[in-house]
């Protein structure tokens, strides 16, 4: 479905992707694991159109989308979840959905958008619950479930998460690693990127590990879990097991 | 259409390429990071990993070479710390240096998985008994069918490569379905069949997988004939881990190579450039899946020729013509491989320099016969018979304690070796 050929993206300067390959299939879930600052959120941005200083390919089911702006890659139907939620924290949960939805507003089709609405709800009950509350007061949990929610609202078949689990209470956590598997089974693919690479390559069918902008492994959870250096690189101590 | 991994085996060219560009970049960031030699070699020429963006791009790379691997011996090689290692093996180079290649965890994993593919190709199944009679030992490739074997379910018995009248009575009485073995052990099988007057009837074999060695088609078709059974080839150069590269499936037009985990190419010998497909060639291999011993464009000394053509049994795999011949001078005799230079060794050794010799290597039945003739000097010769035996039998016990390789020794006059032939020091007699 996706498949990346010789990323390379640009801060200035300075070189952040030195040539990143990698693929993923429909209905799978591909984690990224890596150290802080080794290129993890780079590559979520720069697939997402938010990084525009960029080298190589990006191929969506055979089409390039390298050089399209975020709005159209929304509308090629990948969504993300950024890092750090970015809620419109002043406006109401039900702001927020709709904004979520915002390229896809025009006449006569307020109807799907509303059934949109009703279905995310069912995925995240809480936030019917909280439809009206300001964005910003919700807990962590609730404000993680929100952003997935909105990024859904656009009606992506591909979803990039950048650390969904970041700041949460493990038992929050442990909620969105349900709620990212549902949406797997609802025929969602998902591009995980993720602190706790326990969880995430629990949860992944196959994974890839960067080290400063390169990626230096690849392959099942499986093979990843059972790589030692990897396990002692990203799974040591220190990492919690929330999801035992 | 028996295929293991369909994903991989019956996937898209398209989806094979990626996968590879993937595999290769992260192989050369691994061994540029944690070997030595390639991140000298990489710095002197100038190559930055990251710039081998496209598949097309390998052949920048340097060749790797038996010569470098004997040279950073033991472990100069490895890409991950012993304690990641969870298995050793070798091989030996052309002056009978060891060669170490180690495994991690996913490297046996993954060779288990081929030596799975293998098998399967080869229509084993659960209710197959699987007979093994190749070396269990060092060389490491009992085990690697071993556990392949076991994955599918087979009922594995771990034989040897050596006795062939005992194989072929656990043959007989295991009711072995499937033999592993070298071609010439097959050979050896046959004779051991004649010889003790066991009925096919009583055996329950009906196919064979070989391993080892390059066998003529006329080989393939009497081994066939005789133990009526069908005969799956494979190849996989001893250097590589493995345990094998390529296999045939049933159509038996090529071996098939697992190009999810290893590159091939195909280059001229003499230059070192890529010929297109279809040419005859050395075969190089990329290792692209490895972690405790990759390599990077190795010269397998192997000539064959690749066709990436679809083949009728689904498989998307390219396919290599089985090996027609080397580059160096390697021999193979009755299933063992070994240079000349390691009989000059071994004779420097017992004679304190290097005699002149010529290896005269036939076959007398099923049996290469390998005769040696060594000159020696002349006061030898005016001595007496009983030390001139002593010194032919202490050659021929040497060169079989090293080599494992039974052979003639013939001692001639110094000079006696000149003439027609003068410049050849291997002259095979042995029907193509």
């Amino acid at each position: 479905m996706l498949r990346i050929r010789n990323l390379r993206s640009f801060y200035g300067n300075l070189q952040a992707l030195k040539g990143v390959s990698l693929h993923i299939e429909e209905g799978e879930i591909v984690s990224l694991i890596g150290a802080n600052g080794a290129g993890k959120s780079t590559l979520l941005n720069s697939i997402s159109g938010l990084i525009s200083s960029k080298k190589g390919r990006i191929l969506l089911d055979g089409k390039d989308i390298t050089n399209f702006p975020p709005q159209r890659i929304v509308k090629e139907g990948i969504s993300l979840v950024p890092e750090g939620r970015q809620l419109f924290a002043p406006l109401s949960v039900m702001d927020n959905l709709l904004l979520g939805a915002y390229q896809r507003f025009g006449r006569k089709k307020t109807d799907q958008i509303e059934a949109d609405i009703e279905r995310v709800f069912q995925i995240f009950p809480i936030l019917k619950e909280r439809r009206k509350q300001i964005a910003g007061t919700l807990s962590g949990g609730e404000q993680q479930m929100l952003a997935i929610a909105r990024a859904l609202m656009s009606k992506p078949k591909f979803l990039l998460l950048d650390e969904p689990s970041m700041g949460l209470a493990p038992k929050v956590a442990r909620e969105i690693f349900r709620i990212i598997l549902r949406l797997r089974e609802e025929g969602v693919t998902i591009f995980l990127v993720e602190q706790n690479a326990r969880i995430a390559l629990q949860l992944a069918n196959r994974g890839y590990v960067i080290e400063t902008g390169k990626i230096v492994f690849e392959g099942t959870s499986e093979e990843l879990l059972g790589n030692r250096e990897i396990v002692r690189a990203y799974l040591g101590k220190g990492y919690k097991k929330v999801w035992e | 259409m028996k295929i293991w991994n369909p994903d991989v085996e019956r996937s898209s060219r398209e989806k094979i390429e990626q996968l590879q560009l993937e595999r290769l970049q992260a192989t050369l960031n691994r061994a540029y990071r944690s070997v030595a030699f390639y991140r000298e070699t990489f710095d002197r020429m100038g190559i930055i990993p990251e710039n081998i963006d496209s598949l097309a791009k390998l052949p920048q790379l340097p060749f790797t070479d038996r010569k470098t691997l004997m040279e950073n011996y033991p472990y100069g090689m490895f890409a991950v710390p012993l304690r990641e290692v969870v298995r050793l093996h070798c091989t030996c180079g052309p002056g009978g240096e060891p060669v170490v290649i180690g495994y991690t965890r996913n490297d046996i994993n993954h060779w288990t998985q081929i030596s799975a593919r293998i098998l399967h190709a080869a229509k084993v199944g659960k209710d197959d008994v699987v007979q093994i009679c190749l070396d269990y030992g060092l060389f490491g490739e009992g085990l690697g069918f071993h556990y392949g074997a076991e994955l599918i379910g087979a009922s594995v018995i771990p034989g040897s490569d050596t006795d062939p009248r005992r194989q072929l009575l656990i043959m007989r009485d295991y009711r072995t379905t499937v033999l592993l073995s070298k071609p010439s052990f097959a050979l050896k099988l046959i004779a051991a069949i004649k010889e003790n007057k066991v009925s096919l009837a009583n055996l329950q074999l009906r196919g064979t997988v070989f391993t080892g060695e390059p066998f003529s088609e006329t080989i393939r078709r009497r081994i066939e004939g005789e133990l009526k059974i069908k005969v799956i080839n494979s190849y996989g150069p001893p250097e590589i881990p493995g345990p094998k590269i390529a296999t045939e499936c049933e159509k038996k037009c090529g071996l098939h190579i697992f190009e999810d985990q290893f590159i091939p190419e195909i280059i001229d010998p003499q230059t070192g450039k890529i010929l297109p497909p279809g040419e005859k060639g050395e075969l190089v291999v990329t290792t692209i899946a490895k972690e405790a011993f990759p390599l990077i464009r190795y010269r397998t000394g192997d000539l064959t020729v690749l066709d990436f053509s679809p083949c009728e049994c689904g498989r998307v795999l390219v396919r290599m013509h089985p090996v027609i011949g080397r580059t160096d001078n390697m021999i193979i005799v009755n299933g063992v491989s070994f240079f000349p230079a390691q009989i000059g060794n071994i004779l420097a050794k017992i004679e304190g320099a290097e005699p002149h010799f010529r290896l005269i290597i036939d076959r007398e039945g099923t049996q290469d016969i390998v005769d040696i003739m060594v000159e020696v000097s002349e006061d030898i010769f005016f001595d007496e018979m009983k030390k001139l035996h002593q010194l032919k039998k202490q050659i021929e016990e040497c060169i079989y304690q090293t080599l494992g390789i039974q052979v003639r020794v013939k001692l001639v006059e110094k000079r006696s070796l000149s003439g027609a032939e003068s410049g050849k020091i291997v002259i095979d007699k042995r029907p193509k």
